[in-house]
């Protein structure tokens, strides 16, 4: 019962900072009376607008999309190669300058590189977001390799556990926390690539839309598909990432 | 004879910083036979165990098994080592050969373990959990089962229950078994013959057997039994 009221009491916590953001840009918007900082009730009537003509749904969908792809394509390559450097050290070494070398380069340069060399193309488009992503879930899935427990390994060794389940079932749930944390900062960074991406080679997606408002000093806009970007976010985190991280962790409670 | 231990000489390091941990430790286990191995903390009794266990390759010597092959090793480790995120019996369903859904509410239910068969790990006492970490060993129908100091840091009360646990599984289908303990009353309560192991390096100083009308015959006997092994021990 104690931990139900937490979580509606965070919920509504939560709620009510959103609305106090969301008032207090209102207000100053008013104060200031100017078209290039317009009040909330403007940009959701913008808003709403794009929703009605479907160019909003449409190039949210299209940046949806194109995060996710590369999120999944970057999570699987990162975590098998996250594991495969924590379990081998000589492959560790042999990788490890790499990993640190992609991890430092610009996502700029990655995203002009990709775009010069395969094109003005969504594959182009989606392997320069995943790749910008890939080093840092290594990293993080490496480090949560080596803190595997021993003794629960050797235990699965001792009684034959197969090398599948033994992986599903000792391996896996050692490193959710591990998981969790990239996906979460994986999201964070995909989703800023992902306009970059979109704004340089891309002809829809939100990112190619703020690059058009831009253009047209159309502030309004540019808040309306930022914060209709930020309410998808959100929902994702509180729809899917939590729930999942709950489950995930539900022995511990 | 069904297992066959020739540890000629086990070490760590090498060089000047090489420490010998076991040095001629030599014996037989018969079938269905239990054998203690008592010594002092840190004499390599884990280690030991670790080699017979398979999990230890790098030694000196030769551990022979003449049972069936692949041999079904049951081990019970010191620290239980569940898997905290499966429940009681999701531990036991993991192992293998994995014992069928039934054999194993039979054997839950034998154990005292049946009440707490969907509880994780984080929620039952560590007695209770050394208790599962019997059953599943046992749910494998093990050739051998090796045991490390399964009752250390319990008080005496759980210490007992637990040893009288073990001994349900064991008569439900007696099986050879290796013990290794520091506490001479685990020695007394459970095993048919006694090897006392020496400080690092360690090797077999002295062998008991235990006299048959007193083996795993109830606390009263099991505790004359350890005075006898204390005095042995003195002897050494």
């Amino acid at each position: 019962m104690a931990g139900t009221n937490l979580i509606k009491s965070g919920a509504s916590a939560r709620l009510l900072s959103w609305l106090a953001l969301l008032l207090l840009w209102e207000a100053a918007a008013r104060f200031a009376g100017t078209r290039l900082f317009p009040p909330v009730s403007t940009v959701l009537a913008a808003m709403g607008q794009d929703i009605a003509s479907g160019a909003l749904p449409y190039n949210l969908a299209l940046t949806l999309c194109r995060v996710a792809a590369a999120f999944f394509i970057s999570m699987l390559l990162g975590t098998v190669l996250g594991l495969l450097m924590g379990t081998w050290r000589r492959l560790d070494l042999l990788l490890d300058s790499w990993v640190t070398a992609l991890l430092n380069l610009p996502a700029l340069v990655v995203i002009v590189l990709m775009y010069v060399w395969f094109g003005l193309n969504e594959g182009a488009a989606i392997t320069a977001v995943a790749l910008n992503k890939l080093p840092t879930t290594a990293v993080v899935v490496r480090e949560g390799t080596r803190a595997l427990d021993r003794e629960l390994l050797e235990m699965a060794h001792s009684f034959r556990i197969r090398r599948w389940s033994a992986l599903r079932y000792v391996v896996l749930p050692q490193l959710y926390p591990y998981l969790f944390a990239a996906a979460r900062s994986g999201l964070a960074l995909i989703w800023k690539i992902v306009l970059v991406v979109e704004l340089l080679g891309r002809s829809n997606g939100v990112g190619f839309q703020i690059q058009v408002y831009f253009q047209l000093f159309d502030v309004t806009n540019i808040l309306a598909y930022t914060l209709a970007f930020i309410l998808v976010v959100q929902a994702i985190e509180w729809a899917a990432l939590q729930p999942m991280e709950r489950y995930a962790t539900r022995w511990r409670r | 004879m069904i297992l066959e231990v020739g540890i000629e000489r086990k070490s760590f390091g090498s060089g000047a910083a090489e420490r010998v941990v076991l040095e001629g430790i030599e014996f037989g286990l018969d079938e269905g036979e239990i054998i203690a191995l008592v010594g002092p903390s840190g004499c390599g009794k884990t280690t030991l165990l670790k080699i017979i266990g398979g999990l230890d390759a790098a030694f000196v010597g030769q551990v022979q098994w003449f049972g069936s092959k692949p041999a079904r090793i049951g081990t019970i480790f010191q620290n239980p080592r569940l898997l905290p995120w499966r429940t009681v019996k999701q531990n036991l369903l993991l192992v293998e050969p994995p014992a069928g859904a039934r054999a194993i509410d039979e054997l839950l239910r034998a154990l005292g373990l049946w009440q707490f068969r969907d509880a994780y790990p984080t929620q039952i006492s560590l007695g209770m959990a050394r208790r599962v970490a019997i059953a599943r060993a046992f749910s494998i129908v093990p050739d051998l089962v090796l045991m490390d100091e399964p009752f250390v840091s319990l008080d005496p009360a759980m210490a007992e229950r637990g040893r009288e646990v073990l001994l349900d599984a064991w008569r439900r289908r007696p099986t050879s078994a290796l013990l290794v303990t520091h506490d001479l009353l685990d020695a007394a309560a459970l095993a048919d013959r006694v090897l006392m192991l020496s400080a690092s390096p360690s090797r077999i100083v002295q062998t008991v057997t235990i006299d048959p009308e007193l083996r795993r015959s109830g606390l009263e006997a099991s505790m004359q039994v350890a005075l006898k092994l204390r005095a042995a021990q003195a002897m050494t």
